[in-house]
């Protein structure tokens, strides 16, 4: 169960544990310990050594993200600080936070908790995408048992500290997983995201102070608090602590959820999901979802963290890997993640609410074979309009250019091939090859 | 048909919950579309009265957000993946077949008013590619083959 913190008390039919099956294993100590015997600022030390950064595709440091949230009394105006769980998981790709909310919910009733007391929040929110009602049952389940038991409510362990928690069901589209568009839409608007500054940190829900981070990263907090910041640490290979709950799927044998150490390479982790599957031999995968640029097989070693990725060229985002063999096309999973993008913008500003639209249409008739060489000039100028360093308003667009990009890039003879020979040689070359 | 006392009752408590009327409107969407299966014209005018907003207010939330239905849905709402690992796994030729057996298209009900077929961003069910999630429980089914819809359309899961 050391090994793996997070995943290790999952059931395997994911059926979660009462609050007393979960203290049986050691649950809520954490929570006990921190509330009864560490000041908030030390939970946020212990955070901050441990080198936790945020699961949810950034990868910023979580205790920095803390660090701006003002203490009572120092923010301007009455009200609560917020603390949100951001379980709107919805990138292509990813299904990590699926188990972490179904399995295990108690775990993340004390992070949450423990991160609340950091945080000087009052008030939790979980949202949780509409597909996963078992998730919304299980952790509205955990709130109630956590509540019954005197870990939620009014001088929580006599701490003197009063925490409300509960859930709030969302109802579709991927933008609300931004977490200014979330607070946007937790206020009962439209999720179009706000503009930075101010932060969440300064004025985020209802204008108040406000923290989101990703289930996964809320997961890890009781374990920094229950054992240590440099057991934490340990259980990385590289300098950002933890271990990842990595998913690994597309054209592999087994696809499934791993919880392996921060550093953990593609080729181990392919190989635990079974191996390529198709004709087994790896094309290129993609190491953090849909938005992130792909990779070949010369970056099969690199350690899996934030850092190692970005500088290989890619985004280590949710830690999801999409994995591509030699008979699945680039081009097609291409088409379909602008597809999945230009329908999840939210429409707020030009260049990703009609620049997306295009890429997505001429992503479409490259790939029905109807494309021409000039589509390749305006897919080139989109990414170079909304890619990283381009003009959108949030960074949808952006992560929807970073397939795009690297694909046009290193895919850039498929490309061709689709316009000059009117069709998928992917295909066609595994179709005569079966034939 | 106007909504039942008891879900007024709720949309009028949704208003004292989470800060006031603004944030009750999705959720008093939710309530309605879990009673009838999708929310009418009528319901919604009637639940924008009941916490004090505007008709267009409400039905900016209510076409922004897109598992919020403004048009009558079949019995069972069949929400069919088409991310990319359901794509490489077969997705598409799913997707045909369904389309085929039941005669309709994405965003279409059958004439039975049994089926209602959307797509859906990826459902998180990667590991049971290709996936969807059905029903008003949402259950997740996968791995999904052209040749065996029963899963998908099989009768134990309304």
């Amino acid at each position: 169960m050391t090994d793996r913190p997070l995943t290790g008390r999952a059931r395997p039919d994911r059926t979660p544990h009462t609050l007393e099956e979960w203290r049986a294993l050691g649950g809520y100590e954490a929570v006990e310990r921190g509330l009864r015997e560490l000041t908030p600022e030390r939970v946020l030390d212990m955070v901050d050594e441990a080198r936790l950064n945020g699961r949810g595709g950034a990868g910023f440091p979580a205790a920095k993200k803390w660090r701006f949230m003002p203490k009572p009394g120092e923010a301007p105006g009455d009200g609560p600080n917020y603390f949100i769980v951001n379980g709107d998981e919805m990138e292509p790709g990813a299904f990590k936070d699926r188990i972490l909310l179904e399995a295990t919910p108690h775990q993340l009733v004390e992070g949450a908790i423990l991160a609340a007391y950091a945080t000087h929040s009052t008030e939790i929110i979980v949202l949780i995408r509409d597909a996963y009602r078992d998730a919304i049952r299980n952790v509205s389940r955990a709130i109630e048992e956590a509540e019954a038991a005197g870990y939620l409510g009014r001088n929580v362990l006599g701490s003197g500290f009063d925490i409300r928690m509960w859930v709030h069901p969302s109802a579709g589209r991927y933008i609300v997983g931004e977490e200014t568009a979330l607070i946007e839409a937790l206020e009962g608007k439209r999720a179009v995201p706000r503009k930075r500054p101010p932060f969440p940190a300064q004025s985020g829900l209802w204008g108040r102070p406000t923290t989101v981070n990703n289930v996964e990263t809320v997961s890890c907090v009781s374990h920094i608090v229950a054992n240590g910041s440099n057991w934490f640490q340990s259980l990385s290979r590289t300098q950002e602590g933890g271990t990842k709950v990595f998913a690994v799927s597309g054209r592999v044998n087994k696809p499934q959820v791993i919880e392996a150490p921060m550093g953990a390479t593609a080729a181990e982790l392919i190989e635990m999901a079974g191996g390529v599957s198709g004709n087994g031999v790896l094309r290129c995968f993609q190491p953090g979802g849909g938005a992130s640029g792909f990779l070949e097989a010369d970056a099969l070693e690199v350690p899996l963290d934030f850092g190692h990725v970005r500088a290989a060229g890619s985004m280590f985002g949710t830690g999801t890997l999409i994995v591509l063999d030699q008979t699945a096309c680039p081009v097609g999973v291409i088409a379909r993640h602008m597809a999945f993008y230009a329908r999840e913008s939210c429409g707020w500003c030009t260049p990703c609410r009609d620049g997306l639209p295009w890429a997505a249409r001429i992503m479409a008739d490259i790939e029905a074979g109807s494309g021409h060489l000039s589509d390749l000039d305006i897919l080139r100028m989109t990414v170079e309009v909304g890619g990283p360093r381009g003009r959108a308003f949030c960074d949808l667009m952006g992560g929807a250019m970073s397939p795009l990009g690297t694909g046009l890039a290193r895919f850039g003879d498929l490309f061709e091939q689709h316009i000059s020979d009117k069709c998928c040689p992917v295909a066609r070359d595994h179709r005569r090859a079966a034939a | 048909m106007s909504l039942a006392p008891d879900l007024c009752a709720a949309i009028e408590e949704a208003k004292h919950h989470h800060g006031g009327p603004r944030p009750a409107m999705l959720e008093s969407l939710r309530m309605i579309q879990q009673r009838h299966g999708w929310v009418s014209d009528a319901h919604l005018e009637e639940a924008a009265a009941l916490l004090g907003v505007t008709t267009a207010e409400m039905e900016d939330v209510a076409t922004f957000y897109s598992l919020i239905f403004r048009r009558p849905v079949g019995e069972k709402v069949i929400l069919l993946c088409d991310g990319a690992s359901c794509w490489l796994n077969g997705g598409d030729a799913v997707r045909d077949a369904v389309m085929e057996k039941l005669g309709i298209g994405f965003g279409e009900t059958t004439a039975d008013g049994r089926y209602t077929l959307v797509n859906i961003c990826c459902v998180g069910g990667c590991d049971h590619a290709p996936a969807a999630v059905i029903g008003r429980d949402r259950r997740l089914v996968g791995p999904l083959s052209p040749d065996d819809l029963d899963r998908l359309l099989g009768e134990d899961a309304r």
